[in-house]
């Protein structure tokens, strides 16, 4: 009785059941497309208003794309290398200590926190940078140039407002320490607990059973970790526009008043007044940016990719 | 209720793999039929292409004929999902809807299908599949639990109450009972021998003594090796395939003296 | 070489289960209150600061520690007790600038925290007093817009990556240029955003359409990433079990695996949201500033809280001190939204994972 009913019902159901599924098939592919297709529209887009800075005369571009990239390329990486170098050790330390060394209930809120941390807008890091590091950082870099001035980073004169290439790195560092933090710490976290209880079964103290479980399963975690910070340090605008006082000089000298900019805090500090071919530099400058953060995480990708074999997760 | 199944030349494919090669098999309504053979012969395979459930996986397809009371399963213009309407399924592990209730895993079927229904009718559904499922006197004071805290057993006998809710023809169960304790496994095969009254069950197993105990007739899958395509060896009534099979494989299957 | 490894020579140890030299409990803080004390007399006589007593009591410490441990217990234990002060003091010295950054913002910002702030704009203001309504406001609005577009663009694609791609040629292209777009700077997705707007209106366009763009281009890969993740975590029986009672593939989906996994979409989606709503540069490029309340995202500019702290703080008027007490407000309160923003996203993953008692 009730089955011949249904039947029937499922019959005349049958061709709308399809059409759904279709629909929904379709309008779930499409959404993919569009990302293919927006993506496209960044890359062809820029390009098209950066060509004009490529083919403009000397006459409206002295000296041409390259000597007014070039210098900002140089700040761009210095800015996110020092960041990087100061950050990545630290980083490890502090997920270290989170997944290892501190107490379980200490380590639940501090990961919250730093999770927190990564949240932080970079406007806020930018005024803290400015307001808090930049006149801290003065009495610092007088006793580096006093003292280790024979070095070239520490040449000196020291800047008398603090807006230098170190406190940048510096604020760079404190804000992809979380982001750091952040990965290498799933990865501590993800450590087999059968290579750690091997470890200690063999005899080994703490130290020695991180160093020989844990560090080595954790490396490429620290590695993509490393790289994503990388990547937003290079990307990183406000912060930089706030802070640093630029004047297009190419040094490795940190502390002095003469810094070489950033691409990202360049466009920042020039796009809202600019007009004409600048607006198309400053365009053709910020693909140079999208290509290095591109070959950065190509990078981390390949290196994750390869040591994957070594790690010993399976 | 209960319907006839029967294979014709039964060919899965895997792609360009042969999966299951010529498979013919009558399977008579409301009787129940036990599938057995060593891993990987092919016997899981044959149980889901029955309600198309294998079509899940990228590349596969059937040649041959598959009919349910002489109607083509793989006709031109037949909907998979239709199929499974009318063939139900239960799987190796439990697997209630962890966001529904034991009421609303029950009637599951119709309520993601947009069944209109009155509240009694549904009511109904929900007692009458239970009490099919032998879970009714178990859990009737809380139906509105999340269904997952249920035991294991429980949980089974819930799939199999959401199974019959929807009123199907033909009940497959692919290894019902591997997950589960001895004494569950016991309350899901007395219960297999309730349902075949009203439904034609297929049921796929790696232990031969349930295939003894619950089922009428027996088939035997065999595979010659690693890469070749799983075939029907015998197929007959329970009690000769394992006292006197006519085939040399399946007495040492059932005996114990397999390779 | 003092040996930190396993391969310390066993030549000195014969007896491996010789009871070694241990020191107390109390030891490591012990010597911690010591050098502290020390190093406390040193400073005072020297006239250094709080940050170098800090600095000499750590460096201190550590060597009396690894020292006193290195001859009571062995090389291998004074290592081990080394890296534990060496981890403890990298910790305690990061944690020191990421707190004196919540310190002052909510110091500085504290000042102008009132009532003022929140139901005032900057219309006609010069000097003290005003407000961040508008761009609090703008704030919203925009990234409303952008949740709005990459909301159900990032979540089909992740459904259909995870239900439907199944390795085809498209999905791996989606999940690849998915990982790129994950790498663009913030400041070029907003100049993308321009040169399109530029491209079809003339240049110089600024509103706040724009600026949502920009951010959608920013959140939809983290949408996709933070779905797609979910919908991998839903196990595959379920599907399973509604295909087999005859659900069509798409009601399977919305009501099966979407509902299974709800709170970890939403999570991730609040979480997307919390990322792009700090984002300053692209919406300095593309939506610019205003000194009133605009509600309109496609007429021309609008404020928003971070440029508007930007702006405060870069370009000041006289006196300056009205100028960044509002800057250091602004920045405390996209704070504050981002940490609700946080705490909302880990309520709800707490409370709309599947109940199971």
């Amino acid at each position: 009785m009730t089955t011949t009913e249904v039947k029937s019902e499922q019959k005349a159901a049958k061709p709308v059941t399809q059409l759904g599924d279709r629909i929904f098939a379709g309008s779930a592919k499409g959404a993919g497309i569009a990302i293919l297709v927006v993506l496209a529209g960044v890359a062809s887009f820029l390009l098209i208003e950066a060509f004009p800075a490529v083919t403009a005369p000397e006459s409206e571009l002295p000296g041409g794309l390259v000597a007014y990239v070039g210098p900002l390329i140089f700040g761009t990486l210095l800015g996110a290398v020092i960041a990087l170098v100061v950050a990545t050790p630290a980083a490890v330390a502090v997920a270290l200590f989170i997944s290892h060394y501190a107490p379980r209930r200490l380590s639940q809120g501090l990961s919250y926190i730093v999770d927190l941390l990564a949240a932080v807008p970079s406007i806020v890091y930018g005024l803290w940078g400015a307001w808090t590091l930049a006149p801290l950082s003065v009495p610092l870099s007088n006793w580096l140039t006093d003292n280790l001035g024979w070095i070239p980073l520490f040449a000196g004169p020291a800047s008398t407002t603090g807006r230098t290439m170190m406190v940048v790195g510096l604020v760079l560092a404190v804000m992809i320490l979380p982001i750091i933090t952040a990965v290498a710490r799933e990865v501590f976290l993800q450590t087999p607990s059968l290579h750690e209880e091997a470890a200690l079964a063999l005899g080994a103290t703490r130290w020695e059973m991180i160093r020989m479980a844990v560090l080595p399963f954790g490396r490429s975690g620290i590695i993509s970790g490393a790289m994503l910070g990388l990547g937003r340090a290079l990307g990183e605008t406000m912060a930089v526009a706030m802070i640093l006082s630029v004047s297009g000089a190419v040094t490795f000298n940190l502390i002095s008043s003469e810094n070489p900019g950033t691409i990202a805090a360049n466009i920042a500090l020039q796009f809202p007044e600019a007009s004409g071919i600048t607006v198309n530099v400053l365009i053709a400058s910020g693909l140079v940016l999208f290509v290095i953060t591109l070959l950065v995480n190509m990078l981390a990708r390949y290196i994750v990719e390869r040591r994957r074999d070594f790690s010993g997760a399976n | 209720m209960g319907k006839s199944v029967e294979a014709k030349d039964l060919n899965i494919y895997y792609g360009s793999f042969l999966a299951v090669e010529g498979v013919n098999m009558t399977i008579k309504p409301k009787t129940v039929t036990a599938l057995i053979g060593p891993s990987g012969c092919g016997k899981s395979t044959f149980l889901r292409s029955i309600n198309r459930m294998h079509e899940n996986i990228p590349g596969a397809r059937v040649e041959g004929r598959l009919e349910l009371d002489g109607q083509d399963l793989y006709g031109a213009n037949v909907d998979p999902v239709g199929v499974r309407r009318q063939i139900g399924m239960v799987f190796q592990r439990p697997n209630p809807f962890p966001t529904m209730s034991i009421y609303d895993n029950v009637i599951a079927g119709m309520k993601l299908n947009n069944k209109k229904a009155s509240k009694s009718e549904l009511d109904d559904t929900v007692e009458r599949s239970l009490r099919g499922a032998n879970l009714w006197n178990e859990v009737k004071d809380r139906l509105e639990k999340p269904g997952s805290g249920l035991s294991g057993g429980q949980q089974q006998r819930l799939c199999i109450a959401r199974a019959i809710a929807v009123r199907p023809d033909v009940l497959l169960m692919d290894e019902p009972c591997s997950a589960l304790d001895p004494i569950s496994t016991l309350a899901i095969e007395d219960l297999i021998n309730e349902l075949k009254n009203d439904y034609t069950i297929v049921i796929v197993t790696h232990n031969m003594q349930q295939a003894a105990r619950v089922s009428d007739f027996t088939g035997f899958f065999n595979i010659e090796g690693t890469g070749k395509p799983g075939k029907l060896v015998e197929l007959d009534e329970t009690k000769t395939i394992f006292s006197q099979p006519k085939q040399k494989a399946t007495e040492d299957y059932v005996s114990g003296r397999f390779g | 070489m003092t040996g930190t490894g396993l391969e310390a020579p066993a030549s000195t140890t014969p007896a491996v289960l010789r009871r070694k030299g241990s020191l107390p409990r109390w030891a490591p803080l012990g010597i911690l209150a010591a050098t502290a004390v020390v190093m406390a007399g040193v400073a005072a006589a020297t006239g250094s600061g709080v940050g170098l007593w800090a600095f000499l009591t750590a460096v201190v410490y550590a060597v009396a520690t690894y020292t006193t441990s290195r001859v009571v217990e062995g090389a291998r234990k004074a290592a081990d007790r080394l890296v534990t002060v060496i981890v403890t003091g990298a910790f305690v010295l990061a944690m020191v600038p990421l707190v004196s950054v919540l310190w002052t913002v909510i110091a500085q910002g504290w000042e102008r925290f009132d009532v003022t702030f929140f139901t005032n704009s900057m219309r006609g203001i010069v000097g003290e007093g005003g407000g961040a309504l508008h761009a609090i406001q703008g704030t919203l609005i925009i990234t409303g817009l952008a949740a709005a577009m990459s909301i159900p663009v990032g979540v089909l694609t992740a459904i259909y990556l995870v239900e439907y791609g199944s390795n085809s040629k498209l999905s791996r292209a989606i999940t690849f240029f998915v990982d790129v777009m994950t790498g663009i700077p913030s400041i070029v997705a907003g100049l993308f955003a321009y040169a399109l707007f530029t491209l079809l209106l003339g240049p110089g366009v600024r509103f706040g359409f724009v600026g949502a763009v920009a951010l959608t281009v920013l959140m939809i890969p983290i949408v996709v990433r933070s779905t797609e993740e979910m919908l991998k975590i839903v196990p595959n029986e379920l599907r399973e079990a509604a295909f087999a009672l005859g659900v069509p593939k798409w009601r399977t989906i919305l009501k099966v695996v979407i509902p299974t996994t709800a709170g970890g979409i939403a999570t991730g989606i609040t979480l997307a949201i919390a990322r792009v709503i700090g984002e300053t540069a692209p919406l300095l490029v593309t939506v610019g500033l205003a000194t009133g309340v605009n509600l309109n995202p496609f007429d021309s500019r609008m404020a928003t809280l971070p440029v508007f702290s930007y702006y405060s703080y870069a370009t000041p008027g006289v006196p300056r001190d009205p100028f960044l007490d509002r800057a250091w407000t602004a920045a405390l309160v996209l704070m504050l939204i981002v940490m609700i923003l946080n705490v909302v996203a880990r309520l709800i993953s707490r409370y709309f994972s599947p109940k199971t008692r």
